[in-house]
C-alpha cells in the first residue's frame, strides 16, 4: 500500500531523512518510532504530499507522491501533530467543510459526518464550537476529519500526544478499531503504544531507519541467547540456584527479587541451547514446585535505546568536543 | 469551482465569526458617513450661496458629493483592506491548518482563489455599508447612477488589487500583525508613488507614478472607464495572486 524507496529530505543545511526505504502492506498498522527530531514528521509530510522529497520515491496506494499528488491526497487521511482545526467553527460545520474539500459528493456529506461522529464518539459535541472543546475531543475531531472520506491510507502523527492516560487508551482503541479497513502509519515516541496497537514497527533515528520488523520479532531480537525467567517454591534460593546451574546448557543464573518461600531467577542459556524443558524437569525431579517458567523478551524500550545508542554517543561526543 | 466556493465560504464564516467583520463595517460606515455629511453639507451650502448670488449653472451632486466621497473611500480602503487580508494565510500557517488545505485533494490555485474571493466578498460587504448613504441621495435627489456604478467598479478593482498583494504578504509570514503592517506599508507606498511625477517628468518617474494605485482610480470616480486602468488593476491582481501561488509552493520546499 505504501512503498518508500531511497527517500531523502534535505532542508537548507540539515538532512532530516537520509535514504530510507520501507514498505507497508494493506491493512497493517505500522508504528513509526523515533525520538523527537528523528525524522518521523518529515517522512509523514512527504507521504501526505505536504513536502516533496529531495530525492527518492514514495508511492501511496499505487500513486507517486510527486507526479500524482492529487490522486494520493484523495486516498490519504492525515492527522498532523497539532490537529488542523478552526477554533471558530462548530464541529459539524468543520467536518462538512473538510468533507467538501475531500471531494465527497454533496448528498452523502451529512451521512458521512454523522458516521464519523458516531465512530469517534463526538456526536455529543457536534454543535459545539471547536475552540471550546477539551484536548481529548479536539484530537478526536482531528481523527474524524482524517477518516471522513474513508481513505485507504491513514497517517497519524503522534495521535495520543498530550492526552491523559484515559484519553490515550480511548484513542488507541479508536485507532485499533480502524485497522481492518485502513492501512495506518502512526508515529509516536511512546513505546507501550506501539506494543499495544501496531503489528509492525519502523524505528528511525537521526533520519535513518534502524529497524523494520514485527513487534514480536523485535522482542526476540538483540538477545542472541535464550533467557528464561523461573520461579520455584519449596526450597531455599541457594539450593535452587545450585540445581539450576547444573542443568546442561545454562550459561549463568541471575537472582531476581525472591519473596518468602519463592526463589526467582533469570537463567541465560548457552548459544543455541533450548533450556525450558530441562529446567522444568530439574525442578520437578528435585521435588519442588514450579510456579513460573517463561521466556523473557527484551522490552521494546531496551531495544529502542539499544538501536539508537551508538548514534547518541556519537552525538554526545560531538557536543562535548 | 466547488473547492473555490468551499474555501471562500469558510473564509467568510471566519470573518463573521469574529468581531473583525462587524468592526470593519462599523468603522467604514462611520468614516464614510462623516465624508457623506461633510460633502453634502458643503454642497448644500455652496448651492445656497450660488442661488443667493444668482450666478453659475446648475450644480451636479455627482461632481460635488459622489466623486469626492468615492475618492475618499478609495483612500480609506487602503487602510482597511490590510485588516481583511492579513489573516488569509498567516493564521493558517500559525495554527497549522494550512497542512489540512495542502494535503487535501485541492489545487494551490483553488486555495488562493477561494481565499481571495472570500476576502473580496468581505470587502464588498464593507463597501455595501456606503451604499446606504448613496441611497439617501437617490431618495432626495436625482444623481446620475452611471458614474456611481463606475466608481464602485473602480473601488472593487482597487480592493481586489490590494487584497491580492495582501494575500501574498500574508502567505510569507505566520504573524498576522506583521502581515497587516507590511501590507499597510505597501499600500501607503503605492498611494504616494504618484507624487514622483509632480516634481520629475523623466521617463522613470512617469513609470513609477504609473504604478500608483490611486491614480488609476480617479477616472472611475469621474465616470470614465479606461481600458488602461482596468488592465492595470487586473494585471496587478494577477501578479499578486501569482506571487501568492509561488509563495505557497515555496512552503512545500522550505517548510
Amino acid at each position: 500500500m505504501i512503498t518508500v524507496e531511497g527517500l531523502t529530505k534535505r532542508y537548507a543545511r540539515h538532512v532530516a531523512v537520509k535514504n530510507i526505504s520501507f514498505e507497508v502492506g494493506k491493512g497493517q498498522i505500522v508504528g513509526f518510532l523515533g525520538k523527537n527530531g528523528a525524522g518521523k514528521t518529515t517522512t509523514m509530510r512527504v507521504l501526505t504530499c505536504f513536502l516533496p522529497p529531495t530525492s527518492g520515491k514514495a508511492n501511496v496506494a499505487g500513486f507517486d507522491v510527486v507526479e500524482q499528488s492529487l490522486e494520493v491526497r484523495k486516498r490519504i487521511g492525515y492527522l498532523p501533530e497539532t490537529p488542523p482545526l478552526y477554533p471558530e467553527m462548530e464541529v459539524a460545520d468543520y467536518l462538512v467543510f473538510v468533507a467538501k474539500l475531500k471531494g465527497i459528493p454533496s448528498p452523502e456529506i451529512r451521512r458521512r459526518v454523522d458516521e464519523v461522529c458516531d465512530r469517534t464518539a463526538i456526536a455529543s459535541v457536534k454543535n459545539t464550537i471547536i475552540g471550546k472543546l477539551s484536548k481529548g475531543y479536539r484530537q478526536r475531531v482531528g481523527i474524524a476529519q482524517a477518516i471522513i472520506h474513508n481513505p485507504p491510507v491513514l497517517i497519524l502523527d503522534e495521535p495520543t500526544s498530550g492526552l491523559d492516560p484515559e484519553q490515550q487508551r480511548e484513542a488507541r482503541q479508536l485507532i485499533a478499531s480502524l485497522s481492518g479497513d485502513h492501512t495506518i502509519i502512526l508515529s509516536t515516541h511512546i513505546l507501550s503504544e506501539v506494543e499495544q496497537s501496531c503489528s509492525s514497527v519502523i524505528i528511525i533515528n537521526n533520519g535513518e531507519i534502524v529497524a523494520v520488523d514485527s513487534v514480536e520479532n523485535l522482542h526476540h531480537r538483540g538477545r542472541a541467547n535464550e533467557m528464561v525467567s523461573i520461579e520455584v517454591s519449596g526450597a531455599s534460593p541457594a539450593a535452587v540456584r545450585q540445581r539450576l546451574e547444573q542443568v546442561p546448557g545454562v550459561a549463568r543464573v541471575i537472582s531476581r527479587d525472591s519473596r518468602e518461600g519463592v526463589a526467582a531467577f533469570e537463567v541465560e542459556a548457552l548459544e543455541n541451547a533450548f533450556l525450558r524443558p530441562h529446567l522444568a524437569r530439574a525442578v520437578v525431579e528435585a521435588g519442588w514446585d514450579l510456579n513460573e517458567l517463561k521466556m523473557v523478551g527484551e522490552s521494546l524500550e531496551e531495544i529502542f535505546l539499544e538501536l539508537t545508542k551508538s548514534e547518541r554517543k556519537e552525538g554526545e561526543l560531538a557536543v562535548a568536543q | 469551482m466547488r473547492n473555490i466556493l468551499t474555501i471562500c465560504g469558510k473564509e467568510l464564516r471566519a470573518y463573521f465569526a469574529s468581531p473583525i467583520a462587524y468592526l470593519l463595517m462599523a468603522f467604514f460606515g462611520l468614516i464614510f458617513g462623516f465624508f457623506f455629511y461633510s460633502a453634502t453639507a458643503y454642497f448644500v451650502n455652496a448651492g445656497l450661496r450660488q442661488s443667493m448670488m444668482g450666478s453659475g449653472g446648475p450644480m451636479s451632486v455627482n461632481d460635488y458629493v459622489i466623486a469626492p466621497m468615492l475618492g475618499n473611500a478609495s483612500v480609506v480602503g487602503l487602510f482597511l483592506i490590510p485588516l481583511i487580508s492579513m489573516r488569509l494565510f498567516a493564521e493558517e500557517k500559525r495554527t497549522g491548518t494550512i497542512e489540512l488545505l495542502m494535503t487535501s485533494p485541492v489545487r494551490d490555485s483553488e486555495i488562493i482563489l477561494g481565499k481571495w474571493l472570500g476576502a473580496m466578498v468581505m470587502y464588498l460587504c464593507v463597501l455595501a455599508v456606503s451604499a446606504c448613504n448613496i441611497a439617501l441621495l437617490f431618495a432626495w435627489g436625482q444623481p446620475d447612477w452611471r458614474p456611481i456604478l463606475t466608481g464602485y467598479l473602480g473601488l472593487i478593482l482597487q480592493g481586489g488589487c490590494v487584497l491580492a498583494i495582501g494575500a501574498f504578504i500574508s502567505s510569507t509570514t505566520k504573524n498576522q500583525i506583521i502581515a497587516g503592517a507590511a501590507t499597510f506599508a505597501v499600500c501607503l507606498l503605492l498611494w504616494v508613488l504618484s507624487w514622483v511625477s509632480s516634481y520629475n517628468d523623466a521617463g522613470w518617474a512617469q513609470a513609477v507614478a504609473y504604478c500608483s494605485i490611486l491614480t488609476h482610480f480617479e477616472p472611475f470616480s469621474k465616470g470614465i472607464i479606461d481600458t488602461r486602468d482596468i488592465v492595470f488593476y487586473v494585471s496587478a491582481i494577477f501578479l499578486g495572486l501569482f506571487l501568492t501561488s509561488r509563495s505557497l509552493e515555496s512552503l512545500r520546499w522550505r517548510a
